[in-house]
């Protein structure tokens, strides 16, 4: 626990190195898409922030529920370390979606369902962590916690239903767009390759991430647990 | 053994329906004596309206299109509602009676299903109330049976979830404003799908194109009380 694991300091050192490799495909290996231009780039780097947001959630929810049938505090960790990774991911997912949308859509923002769902999703997780905040009990914490890390999380596929009642202009890039989506383009293989191997960094930084915060959070634990110790 | 209990512990489903009624008219005669709950969302809703009339022109003759009458209405709803679930939630914290009520031998989704019941019934009883007042203030027929159907399956969604949430935001150090920024954002469907129905009821829009909105709430009304009768054990478990 003291020490850090050994894998752990490779998998930094290649998360580091594809990361790197990814910025370089995205910017060098990719080819120019020829009616959006250079601001087409930000797509590889947005879907894969995307991506990793809604896997964050998606564990958040599931080290829930194992939180509430073993209520072993470790999944309550993994749980709170899974959604602020998620949250900071969607974060970028909105944002770098903004820069992509004022030259493509010439807006900031519009009410589609993908952008409603993403801003609901990131108010979900804030209110978790308002909740958390509110309770000093350690074990109620964790408790509801993993109750609305699951109703948040699948609140979210039904507030992108409800909001998919709308007409949606937002590009589906795999799979069949609808009649009306602006700024859809088809993927060329190199394309292609750049966003995989896009997707696949993420995936290897969230990893990287969530093990990190796991730590923090034992340790953040421990603290808490001696603390409670001299207070009795 | 009286012949009620040898009855009770003959039959589970009949235990547990006394149970949820024991909850449900428990909250009813409380109210009925203190009528605080229902009072303060009835004002705060008629608020609500005053303050919708001067902030947007709620006049209908003006204002041609009514979503603007649903939307109003279903803030009202929703504002009105965190309003009652919190405080009904807050009195059987506050009084130590939730702690009485989780010593009773009874199963604790007895607990959750008599408290949303009751809770249904507060809300409805505000949205009986509201909609003919509304109608009247603003001249629109707003007793059509397809509009009493969505605020019906609305208010049951809601509520589901209200009750659920609201039982941990009472726990919580920042109770009074925890329980608006929990429920909302998980909530929206229901306020998407209430509004854009009970707008189509109002249009006179065909059925076909109203259909969907409906099964939504349907769908999230049979997903959120299934989770928040799986979930509530662990709410109030000590």
């Amino acid at each position: 626990m003291q020490t850090k694991p050994r894998l752990l300091t490779v998998l930094d050192f290649v998360t580091a190195a594809l990361f790197v490799l990814a910025t370089g495909m995205v910017f060098f290996y990719a080819p120019l898409e020829a009616v959006m231009g250079q601001v087409q780039r930000v797509f590889y780097f947005h879907v894969a922030a995307g991506w990793v947001g809604m896997l964050s959630f998606l564990v958040a929810a599931i080290a829930g529920v194992v939180y509430l049938t073993s209520t072993n505090r470790k999944w309550d960790i993994v749980s709170l370390s899974a959604i602020e990774i998620g949250i900071v991911f969607a974060f970028i997912n909105i944002v770098s979606g903004s820069i992509w949308a004022r030259p493509i859509w010439n807006t900031w923002w519009t009410w589609d369902p993908r952008l409603t769902t993403a801003t609901v999703m990131e108010l979900i997780y804030a209110a978790y962590l308002m909740l958390r905040q509110g309770i000093e009990d350690p074990d109620r914490r964790a408790r509801f916690g993993a109750v609305y890390a699951i109703v948040g999380f699948v609140s979210v596929p039904l507030t992108f239903f409800s909001a998919r009642l709308f007409r949606t202009i937002h590009p589906i890039v795999i799979g069949t767009n609808e009649a009306g989506a602006e700024g859809d383009f088809d993927m060329t293989p190199m394309m292609l390759q750049t966003f995989m191997f896009s997707l696949l960094t993420f995936t290897f930084i969230f990893a990287d991430l969530l093990w990190h915060r796991i730590r923090v959070g034992r340790l953040a634990d421990k603290v808490e647990q001696l603390r409670l110790k001299t207070i009795e | 053994m009286t012949r009620d209990t040898q009855d009770t512990v003959r039959n589970p489903l009949l235990s547990f329906s006394r149970a949820l009624s024991a909850v449900v008219w428990k909250d009813l005669s409380a109210e009925m004596r203190s009528r605080e709950l229902l009072s303060a969302m009835l004002v705060f809703a008629l608020l609500v309206i005053l303050i919708f009339n001067f902030a947007l022109d709620l006049d209908p003759k003006t204002r041609q299109e009514s979503t603007i009458t649903a939307g109003v209405l279903w803030v009202i709803f929703t504002f009105a509602g965190t309003l009652g679930l919190n405080r009904s939630m807050a009195v059987e914290k506050d009084r130590g009676c939730i702690d009485g009520l989780l010593l009773a031998p009874v199963d604790r989704s007895a607990i959750y299903f008599g408290k949303t019941i009751a809770n249904l019934v507060f809300m409805l009883i505000v949205e009986i109330i509201v909609l003919p007042i509304y109608s009247l203030l603003y001249n629109v027929n707003l007793f059509q049976p397809g509009l009493l159907l969505v605020t019906l399956l609305g208010s049951v969604g809601y509520v589901a979830v209200g009750t659920l949430l609201a039982t941990m935001a009472v726990q919580a150090r920042t109770r009074d404003v925890l329980l608006p920024i929990l429920l909302f954002p998980v909530v929206l469907p229901i306020v998407l799908g209430a509004v854009k129905a009970s707008g189509g009821f109002l249009d006179g829009i065909e059925m076909a194109e109203i259909r969907p909105w409906l099964n939504l709430l349907v769908v999230y009304d049979i997903i959120f009380i299934a989770i928040a009768f799986m979930v509530f054990d662990f709410v109030v478990e000590e």
